[in-house]
Parts: C-alpha cells; sequence; structure tokens
C-alpha cells in the first residue's frame, strides 16, 4: 500500500518536475532550428518562480471566480496528468478514472479557461474564450472517436489495461490504430495551442486564441496557468507514448530494475516527441482560423474512419 | 509471420485510402500534386509487398511502373503544366471539404458492405485488399465530381487507375500484358488529357470546367 503511494506520488512529481523542462526543451530546439541560439533550457523554471514572486494584479471587476480559476485549471490537469502511465502502469489512481474520465477532467479546466476570460469583460477575453470553445466543440467529438476506436481494440477504456494491451504481442499493425495514431496526433496539436492552429509565442492580438484568454492574469495566477499549460502538453506527449509507444513501460513488474528502464525509456520518448513537434512547428504555417474546422473535422473523419475499418476487420 | 505479412499487406492497402481522403482534403493545386505521388509511391510498396508474398516476380514490374510513371513522371509533367498556365494560386471551391469527407466516409462504407459480401469465404487478405480497392475508385470518382479544375479531375482520374491496379494485384493473376496495356492507355489518356487542357485554355482562358457549361447553352 506505502508502496503504492510512493510511487503514484513519484509519477506526480516526476510529471510536475519534467513539464517546464519538456517545454524549455522545445522551444530550445525551435530556436537552434530558425539559427537563434535560445533561452536555456530552465528558462521555464526561472519564468515560474519569478511569476510566483510577483504581485498579482486585478482588474477591478474580477469576480472570485477569476481569483480561483488558475488552481481549479492547475489541480485539473494535474490530477489528469497523474492517471497517464508514464514510467509504469497500473498506479494507485489509474484505477478510478479511465480514458474518458480524463477527457472530461481536461475539458472542465477549458471551461473554466473560457470563463476566466470572459470574466473580466475585455475585448480580447472574449475574442479567445469564443475561439476556444469553437475549437475545443470539435476537438472533443474527434477525441471521443478516437477513444472508441482505441477501446474497441483494446477492449477497455481503462488507460492501465490499454497500455498493457498496446505492450503486448497479440496486438498487430491495424490500420485502425494508424489512423487513431493520426487523429489524435492532430488533436493534440490542437488542444495545446500549438503552431497550426494557434502559436504559442504570439502577441499578435488577431491570432491569438489561448494567448488571449490568460492576457488578463499575472503574478502568482500567470504561473499557474503557464504552468498547467506545460503540464497539458506533457500529459498528450505521455498519453500518445503510452498508447502507440509502450515500449519499455514497467507494466506488472515493479522491481527497481524494471522502474528505472520505464523512467529512462519515458526520458527518451519525451526527448524524440519534443523534438519532433519543434520540427513540424519550424517546417509549418499558422492556418487562418477558418480552416480550424476542416483540420479538426478531419481528425473527426479518421476516428469514424478506424472505427469503421475495425467492424470490416472483425467480420472476417 | 503469417500474421505480420497481413497485417504489413493491410496497413498498405489502407495507408492508400487514408491518402486518397488527404487527396480530397487538399485544396490547392501544388499540394495536390504532392499528395498524388504519395499516392503512387503507396500503390508502389503495397504492389511489390503483394509481388514478394504472392512469389510473383512480375508484380515487381508494376510496382516500378506505377514508381516511374505515376509518382515522377506523371507529377512532373502536371506541375509544369501548372506552371506554365500559371494557375498555381488558384484555390479550387471544393463545395466544403467537410462535407467532400463525410461523402468519402460513406463511400467507403459503402464499399466495406459490398465488398465483404460479395467476397465471402474467400482470402481474408484478397477481402480486404477488394474492399479497399473499391473504396480507392470510389473515392477518386468523388474527386472528380467535386472539382472543377480540369487539372484536379485528371489526378482524380489517376487515382481511379490506382484503385484498379490494387484491386488487380490483390485479386492473384492479372497478366502481365494487360498491366502493361492498362498502363500505356493510363498514359495515352494523360497526353490527350493534356492536350485537351491546351485546347481548353485557349478557348476558353480558363481550365474551370464551369465555362463550358456556358458553352453547351446550360446557364442561359
Amino acid at each position: 500500500m506505502i508502496r503504492d503511494f510512493t510511487l503514484q506520488g513519484a509519477q506526480m512529481l516526476l510529471v510536475l518536475l519534467l513539464a517546464p523542462l519538456l517545454t524549455g526543451f522545445v522551444r530550445k530546439v525551435k530556436a537552434r532550428f530558425q539559427r537563434r541560439l535560445g533561452p536555456p533550457l530552465i528558462q521555464p523554471y526561472r519564468d515560474l518562480i519569478r511569476l510566483m514572486r510577483k504581485e498579482v494584479v486585478l482588474a477591478d471587476n474580477a469576480s472570485w471566480l477569476f481569483r480561483i480559476n488558475p488552481y481549479l485549471i492547475f489541480a485539473a490537469t494535474w490530477v489528469a496528468a497523474a492517471l497517464v502511465p508514464t514510467f509504469k502502469t497500473g498506479l494507485l489512481f489509474s484505477w478510478s478514472a479511465d480514458l474518458i474520465a480524463l477527457i472530461a477532467l481536461l475539458g472542465s479546466a477549458r471551461f473554466f479557461l473560457a470563463l476566466g476570460g470572459l470574466d473580466v469583460g475585455t475585448s480580447f477575453g472574449g475574442i479567445g474564450a469564443s475561439r476556444e470553445m469553437m475549437i475545443a466543440s470539435l476537438a472533443e467529438p474527434a477525441m471521443i472517436m478516437i477513444v472508441f476506436t482505441l477501446a474497441l481494440v483494446a477492449g477497455s477504456t481503462q488507460l492501465a489495461t490499454m497500455a498493457a494491451y498496446m505492450n503486448s504481442p497479440e496486438v498487430g499493425l491495424r490500420m485502425s490504430l494508424a489512423l487513431g495514431l493520426v487523429a489524435l496526433i492532430m488533436v493534440a496539436i490542437a488542444e495545446n495551442a500549438r503552431i497550426p492552429i494557434d502559436n504559442p509565442a504570439t502577441h499578435l492580438e488577431l491570432t491569438m486564441v489561448h494567448e488571449a484568454m490568460v492576457l488578463e492574469y499575472s503574478g502568482r495566477h500567470l504561473a499557474l496557468i503557464e504552468f498547467s499549460a506545460s503540464l497539458k502538453l506533457l500529459l498528450y506527449i505521455s498519453l500518445l507514448a503510452c498508447l502507440f509507444a509502450p515500449w519499455g513501460l514497467a507494466v506488472t513488474k515493479a522491481d527497481s530494475i524494471s522502474l528505472a528502464i520505464g523512467v529512462l525509456a519515458y526520458l527518451g520518448k519525451l526527448l524524440v516527441s519534443g523534438f519532433l513537434l519543434a520540427l513540424f512547428e519550424t517546417t509549418i504555417a499558422k492556418m487562418r482560423v477558418f480552416r480550424v474546422p476542416e483540420f479538426l473535422g478531419a481528425a473527426l473523419m479518421l476516428g469514424l474512419l478506424g472505427t469503421l475499418l475495425l467492424f470490416v476487420s472483425r467480420s472476417f | 509471420m503469417r500474421g505480420l505479412v497481413f497485417d504489413i499487406a493491410h496497413v498498405l492497402a489502407g495507408t492508400l485510402v487514408l491518402v486518397s481522403f488527404l487527396e480530397l482534403y487538399q485544396d490547392r493545386l501544388y499540394a495536390l500534386l504532392n499528395v498524388f505521388a504519395l499516392h503512387a509511391l503507396v500503390l508502389a510498396l503495397s504492389v511489390a509487398w503483394q509481388a514478394y508474398i504472392q512469389n510473383a516476380p512480375h508484380l515487381y514490374i508494376t510496382a516500378s511502373i506505377a514508381l516511374v510513371f505515376k509518382a515522377i513522371i506523371i507529377p512532373v509533367s502536371l506541375h509544369r503544366i501548372i506552371v506554365l498556365f500559371g494557375i498555381h494560386r488558384e484555390i479550387e471551391t471544393v463545395g466544403g471539404v467537410g462535407l467532400t469527407m463525410l461523402a468519402g466516409i460513406g463511400l467507403v462504407a459503402l464499399s466495406m458492405v459490398v465488398m465483404l459480401r460479395v467476397t465471402a469465404g474467400d482470402d481474408p487478405l484478397t477481402r480486404e485488399d477488394l474492399a479497399f480497392a473499391l473504396s480507392v475508385v470510389l473515392l477518386g470518382l468523388l474527386m472528380m465530381v467535386t472539382r472543377r479544375n480540369a487539372v484536379s479531375q485528371v489526378i482524380g482520374f489517376m487515382s481511379i487507375e490506382n484503385g484498379l491496379v490494387l484491386a488487380a494485384t490483390g485479386a492473384k493473376g492479372m497478366p502481365l500484358v494487360v498491366e502493361i496495356s492498362v498502363a500505356f492507355s493510363i498514359l495515352v489518356a494523360f497526353i490527350v488529357v493534356g492536350i485537351f487542357l491546351f485546347r481548353i485554355r485557349e478557348r476558353f482562358d480558363t481550365v474551370d470546367l464551369r465555362a463550358l457549361d456556358r458553352f453547351r447553352g446550360e446557364q442561359g
């Protein structure tokens, strides 16, 4: 029991420690691709610490919701990140919630973020919130469709069971899984406000989505919001890694060697996917907002096609 | 081993369907050409894999025909036609990408239902291959129906042919003669269509096929 708690606690601390590092890594690689030196890897930690020390400036008409919002968002994202297998499956918390609950947690975090954007009543917050809701209303059906596909393949919506199934030799190369992977990557890009959908580094009013909603936050509130954005990126990469590249994951055994392998494999996967994300973002330009429905519609179609193909292969 | 053989054939054929959807999604001509080259490349891989598992060396020739003609020569020459006409910046009005893709999903479902009924009791590899091939053919047709630009209609036509080749290789036993004659007829068709493109362009100053309707007296 105590061991279970320690492992779960270790995972929660691990994601907390790694999330800013991952963000820093992606920024660094992107800067190197643009032949800039870029900020050091630990810059996000420095930013967070500095923001924590600064005082909070609130608008006059900010309500209580605006003040508790950052904590709610951070808590929901952190809990969601604790549920995804990173270096070991079947941790203590993972049995209390499945993939659908995870989506719901992230959805509620997003809901509060959008409410916070509307709360102060500035026009940017409103634009950001409405755009974010448009993206969400397209991304979530796609996500649910992907979950259906994966759940039909693995026979469960429980992440631990799914990761164990994907790690077992009985899963073959399936087209449905390939479609699910492509669709999940598209959804992950949209959910994390990465480049073709939204630019995380922009401060140009017309193109902002995520940044427009968090414009009014300052001090420790802003630190928490930034932190949860990093956590969410880490969460989606972990989700992709545990579903489609579960190699090295400590499945049942919990001895120190397999745990060490699990942690090392996890770090390797983060490194590779962070590099690929930076490469992808460097080679592609941002889309117009009006093209976002097409992009996410394609993700939905891929999920649908995956489910369809699954029924076909079942009929053999 | 049997499982892996089946899986790779399944993934390659499925990727071909996926690339057909990518073609439907693209609305710029250059991007469409690149995706078409990818389509032909995947077809070549798929045919080569079939050649390997069926132990049929003549299918390697089919694969190399697909690779050389459809993945290299035709895209490059279409590229030059686009440059020549100066239509590379034209964005096609497709009538809603989302709607087209939905129709595409419907067609895939249709071909699955039809093919799996018709071929019941056959080798699963063949059945799936045929179902995928029919989807590629139908998606190519959909592409021709929804596009107005003559160049993208040509690409839709070539995709249909790709689907036919996939079906033929999956069905075991298409003679090489047939394959070569099909490949050459496609090439001839391509040349004829190319000449037609120039004629249409000369006559109407555009490759938008709506211009033809006016001369048939359909729009008053």
